[in-house]
């Protein structure tokens, strides 16, 4: 047994609520999740299922009509919610940063390429030379393979893939030990995106920090990641290893349906199996598991009693199917 | 540099138009100069001096385009006509005479509006739900919701009238020699203070109010909460990603506004007896002064136009997309 990496992320049954007339709602509920150190840890689900939120709020981005009301957030060991305003600035950045799902909107308009590189350095590192600033700038370029002739460009002259590059080098101008990508390639096309997807493999490899990617695409995250983390409803329902989602088997219903909603372009006829139903209303959650009205497996059980978490092997799980006296009788 | 050449040849070319329009809309009226002044002395005047009056105000049969000709040439030359109300003075003398004041307080009040309120606009967006922010907008906005005229004429009625604090009208104090020296000077701005409170009050709420939502709208921007993430210091924050943007609506409403300073505050100058265009303008039409109504619209038109290039010009250095045209997503 190699000894465990180092944990860079550790969410200790967190909740994220936002408040609205209607009462809270709950976007975000009792999640518990590691990210070690030099690893890619893919969390998945629906629009609107909370990811963003959790993202959001690991770095401490919340809007003001939201807020983690239990649980605690660590990166580095560090409770990101202990740090003052002034010591969160120097923390962002330095040991984790983001990408933003909006990449086409996440750089300045009016501001030139070099100048939204060069501010990370002047807020991190005031005491860098200029030229050194410079240096870097090119560095990062070159890693996420820009022409250095685009330090001078604006946004706007460039594509959305180059923006989404930006974005990514400035992510990591600090080398931070965690980057939580949030859905980066979602807005580009499908050649633009798996280049980009193989640069983020490739920088990842070659600087070793950890990732948390945000995406509503199972199959681009159960090949990216070592470990999938699948979210419904504000909460985790499952966390396995990525080796075992080629087969659906030992999964929760609702990942079986995420990977049954995978087109299969090499059958004859290319068939997707979608979920039925829509996603519940964050405020009035369904009793029980929130996943009952849409499961093929509902039982009685399911319809009265949350379910608790059980592990079975590398995998961790919320559904009664999988307590331990139940276990292979449905799945 | 391709912009800014398409930009002087829409200059030139709505220049052009101004110009040919102001020709053409008094010849397409009923009636002349002529037979308005005929008409003014109700019977007292001869027929024959109809006839002299004509040919005094400079009325032939020509061609209309040799009339044309003729008219833009004087344009150029600077032969504008001699103004009726105060014959014979010509009326580049009139406008000359009374541009220089409504540039001043006009100017200078809307100036001093655009600017004060852009930056309280600013400011309170970044304290949204503050004191400043709570109190501000409902108070500007009240002075602005009163008409502009009828704030003139309380502010002339309490400070003017009743605490004589400052002067009723005229735009420095009666028998001075005009003339760049600290006295006169200093009555001038003395006999400015309630004209141009009137008008900074009419519009200050409009551009403190549009650059705080324009802010507010701005902040909310992935490339502000980005830009906040990756750790740049508040004030550099709140200008070059926030501000920087936000100002941009407000730089076209500025263009707006400066080509309204020459036309503006006719009411504002009427109540005040101010001498500046406005208030001309406010004589000729009541004088029927063809001339004079002629060459203030010209005046007006050719100010609108002439803010307008100056803000695209200043645009191209703030926005660098309408440099290149057509950007690319």
């Amino acid at each position: 047994m190699p000894t465990p990496s180092p944990v860079v992320l550790e969410l200790d049954n967190v909740s994220v609520a936002y408040e609205s007339r209607a009462g809270a709602v709950n976007a975000v509920r009792d999640v518990s999740l590691k990210v070690e150190k030099d690893s890619i840890v893919g969390l998945v689900g629906e629009s609107g299922c909370g990811k963003s939120t959790l993202a959001y709020a690991i770095m401490r981005l919340l809007k003001a009509n939201a807020h983690v009301t239990q649980g605690s957030i660590r990166v580095n060991n560090q409770d990101v919610y202990a740090l003052s305003a002034k010591e969160l600035r120097k923390f962002r950045w330095n040991e984790m940063s983001m990408v933003f799902q909006s990449a086409m909107s996440a750089l300045n308009p009016v501001m030139m390429v070099e100048d939204q590189i060069f501010d990370v350095f002047r807020s991190h590192r005031p005491n860098m030379s200029r030229s050194d600033v410079l240096k870097r700038a090119k560095e990062l370029l070159s890693l996420v393979r820009i022409d250095h002739k685009h330090l001078k460009s604006y946004p706007h002259e460039l594509s959305g893939g180059m923006k989404q590059r930006i974005v990514i080098a400035i992510a990591i101008a600090l080398e931070p030990s965690l980057v939580i990508m949030d859905e980066p390639t979602t807005a580009l096309d499908v050649v633009v995106q798996r280049s980009i997807l193989d640069q983020i493999k490739e920088i990842q490899r070659e600087k070793h920090f950890a990732i948390l990617f945000i995406s509503h695409d199972f199959s681009l995250v159960a090949e990216l990641a070592s470990r999938v983390a699948v979210m419904y409803a504000g909460r985790l329902v499952e966390n396995s290893p990525a080796y075992g989602l080629r087969n659906s088997e030992g999964h929760h219903p609702y990942t079986q349906g995420l990977m049954r909603a995978i087109p299969k372009l090499t059958a004859d006829e290319v068939t997707i199996d979608g979920i039925p139903g829509n996603p519940p209303d964050l405020i009035t959650l369904p009793n029980g598991c929130a996943y009952h009205p849409r499961c093929p497996f509902v039982f009685e059980l399911c319809e009265t009693t949350k379910p608790e978490r059980y592990r079975t092997g590398e995998s961790e799980l919320e559904c009664h199917l999988f307590a331990s006296e139940r276990r292979g009788s449905h799945v | 540099m391709h912009y800014i050449v398409n930009r002087l040849i829409f200059f030139v070319l709505s220049l052009w138009a101004a110009v040919t329009i102001n020709f053409a809309l008094p010849r397409l009226m009923p009636g002349n100069p002529a037979l308005a002044m005929f008409a003014k002395f109700q019977g007292q005047m001869q027929p024959q001096a109809l006839k002299a009056l004509e040919l005094q105000f400079g009325f032939n049969n020509q061609p209309w385009y040799i009339q044309y000709f003729t008219y833009l040439r004087e344009l150029v030359t600077g032969h504008w006509g001699l103004s009726f109300t105060y014959y014979p003075t010509p009326v580049t003398t009139v406008i000359h005479n009374s541009l220089p004041w409504t540039l001043g307080l006009v100017g200078v009040a809307t100036v001093l509006s655009v600017f004060l309120g852009t930056a309280l606009g600013i400011f309170i967006s970044w304290r949204r739900g503050g004191f400043w922010d709570n109190i501000l907008p409902p108070v500007t906005m009240f002075f602005q919701a009163v008409p502009y005229f009828w704030m003139a004429l309380v502010l002339l009625f309490v400070f003017g009238f009743k605490l004589s604090w400052f002067p009723m009208a005229h735009g420095y104090g009666e028998g001075m020699p005009a003339g760049w020296n600290r006295p006169f000077l200093s009555s001038m701005l003395y006999h400015a203070v309630l004209p141009g409170i009137t008008i900074f009050l009419g519009s200050f709420s409009g551009w403190m109010i549009g650059m705080r939502n324009n802010m507010i709208y701005t902040l909310g921007e992935d490339y502000v909460v980005f830009a906040e993430a990756k750790g740049v210091s508040p004030q550099r924050l709140m200008i070059m990603y926030a501000a920087r943007n936000a100002i941009l609506p407000q730089v076209t409403s500025f263009a707006i506004a400066i080509g309204n300073v020459v036309s503006g505050s006719i009411l504002t100058e009427v109540v005040f007896s101010y001498p500046g265009i406005g208030n001309q303008l406010n004589t000729a039409v009541l004088n029927e002064d063809y001339p004079l109504i002629q060459a203030a619209f010209l005046i007006i038109a050719i100010a609108v136009l002439v803010a307008n290039l100056v803000v695209d010009l200043l645009y191209t250095r703030l926005d660098p997309r309408v440099r290149t045209e057509g950007a690319t997503a």
